[in-house]
């Protein structure tokens, strides 16, 4: 009866005091939900993020990262209201994938030049 | 303003557990604790996470649990409390014999 | 590395040499050292495509990025200062923490935040048990551990072990109290000027103020 997220009280270890600085893709999932949730546009909820998180499922906390979730969750919704489509992101991210596996790829030979 | 529950009020929490998107945390539900702040009017964020507007807006009120009547076995100060913002739709007039120390209702666990 | 991949202009595909630095798709300094994750393409995807669509512009992304990155715990430590020496302005700041911010040229932007004051009878500390509530329009992103399981859980439920994990130890005569964020309005503690500090002006208090001073699991030090 309780879900996942839902946590207070539960046992559990101790708090470990760690953190880290958010990435710039981190702060960028950041700043992608609040710009679409911004008074003037609310093409997403809050609660519509938080619902999308919880809907992840009880793995998504022990296997995604924080902003992993976030970004799962906006880019469902995004999906769910027709403002992206599944097609759009299978190409998209194809497109990504590609561009970065060549500037790495670009990135190392540099390296390696300047390196002699 | 007025609302359904004034200030000093024993509320108890729904001994509710639907599905979908809440915001009542699952510790507070079958618990009875004081209303001890109204934080005002916001809409309904059970429709919101399903893109409807939320609208009309509900009263949400702050409410404060004594420890002891959140956890049989707090450990802490008899006086510890938590306080957890909870919609008017998750609340109810408490009887006169719930809560205030040991005598709440005990959440399903 | 101070490139952070957020001056594309649009989502352009010529795709040139990867160390162009104006090129369209800058490569991301993040990723130089390791792999990137499959949530990562995506988050990059998703950007692209928003843009393309002009669902957002390439400067309201660079500004929110900028906004971000600008928010501080020092911004509530000089409020927290503030109050600390102007009794009017800490009324004020308990009741309309946003206005008390915007007293001082601070953006704490449009979500309520609510000042929860700490007495020689009550010890305040937030959580949120449910996701990650936190005041981060003022005092920025909150650390791992406040969204991590373990505080979340125990926070609620142990507070003073809790507490006695950060080095607090809260008397047993003083009332503990946790603030569970779970709607509408955001938490911040206001502590209480530790004794000793009479002889500090506004900017050596504001020193004293740390993050965790404003969630409540740490407490204002005078040294």
């Amino acid at each position: 009866m309780r879900r996942h997220h839902d946590m207070g009280g539960l046992d559990a270890g101790p708090v470990e005091q760690n953190e880290h600085d958010y990435a710039p893709w981190e702060k960028r999932v950041d700043a992608i939900l609040r710009l679409l949730s911004a008074p003037g546009r609310r093409m997403i909820t809050v609660d519509e993020l938080r619902r999308g998180i919880e809907e992840l499922g009880p793995g998504a906390y022990d296997e995604m990262s924080y902003y992993e979730r976030w970004i799962a969750s906006v880019t469902n919704n995004l999906v769910e209201k027709g403002t992206l489509t599944v097609e759009e992101l299978g190409r998209k991210m194809a497109e990504v994938e590609a561009r970065w596996d060549a500037d790495r790829a670009a990135h190392k030979n540099s390296q390696e030049e300047r390196a002699q | 303003m007025t609302h359904r529950f004034p200030i000093g009020a024993r509320v108890s929490v729904s001994s509710s557990f639907p599905p979908g998107h809440v915001r009542t945390p699952f510790f507070v539900r079958g618990k009875t604790g004081i209303v001890t702040e109204v934080a005002g009017e916001f809409p309904n964020p059970e429709e919101l996470a399903y893109g409807r507007d939320g609208l009309p807006a509900r009263t949400l009120f702050r409410v404060t649990f004594l420890q002891q009547d959140l956890w049989p076995d707090y450990a802490g100060g008899a006086g510890d409390t938590t306080v957890v913002d909870i919609f008017e739709h998750w609340l109810q007039e408490a009887d006169a014999s719930e809560g205030a120390a040991g005598k709440g209702e005990r959440a399903h666990v | 590395m101070s490139e952070n991949g957020n001056d594309q202009q649009d989502g352009g595909h010529s795709h040139g040499h990867a160390h162009d630095h104006s090129h369209r798709h800058p490569f991301q300094p993040d990723l130089e050292d390791g792999g990137y994750s499959y949530y990562q393409v995506m988050t990059e995807a998703v950007a692209e495509l928003l843009l393309e669509k002009a669902v957002i512009t390439s400067e309201e992304l660079r500004k929110t990025v900028e906004s971000i990155d600008s928010k501080s715990p020092a911004f509530g430590a000089r409020m927290v200062a503030r109050a600390w020496v102007d009794p009017d302005f800490k009324a004020r700041m308990l009741d309309d923490v946003i206005a008390a911010a915007d007293e001082l040229g601070i953006d704490a932007g449009g979500i309520p935040i609510k000042a929860i004051e700490n007495t020689d009878r009550v010890h305040n500390v937030i959580v949120c048990t449910l996701c990650s509530c936190y005041p981060r329009l003022l005092i920025g992103l909150p650390p791992d551990w406040y969204k991590a399981r373990a505080y979340r859980s125990r926070v609620v439920r142990e507070p003073r072990a809790v507490l006695e994990e950060f080095g607090t130890s809260i008397p047993d005569d003083m009332e503990v109290r946790v603030h569970d964020s779970t709607a509408d309005l955001r938490y911040m503690v206001l502590p209480a000027r530790p004794k000793g500090t009479e002889a500090l002006d506004e900017e050596a208090l504001a020193a004293l103020v740390t993050r965790d001073c404003m969630i409540g699991t740490a407490v204002p030090k005078s040294n």
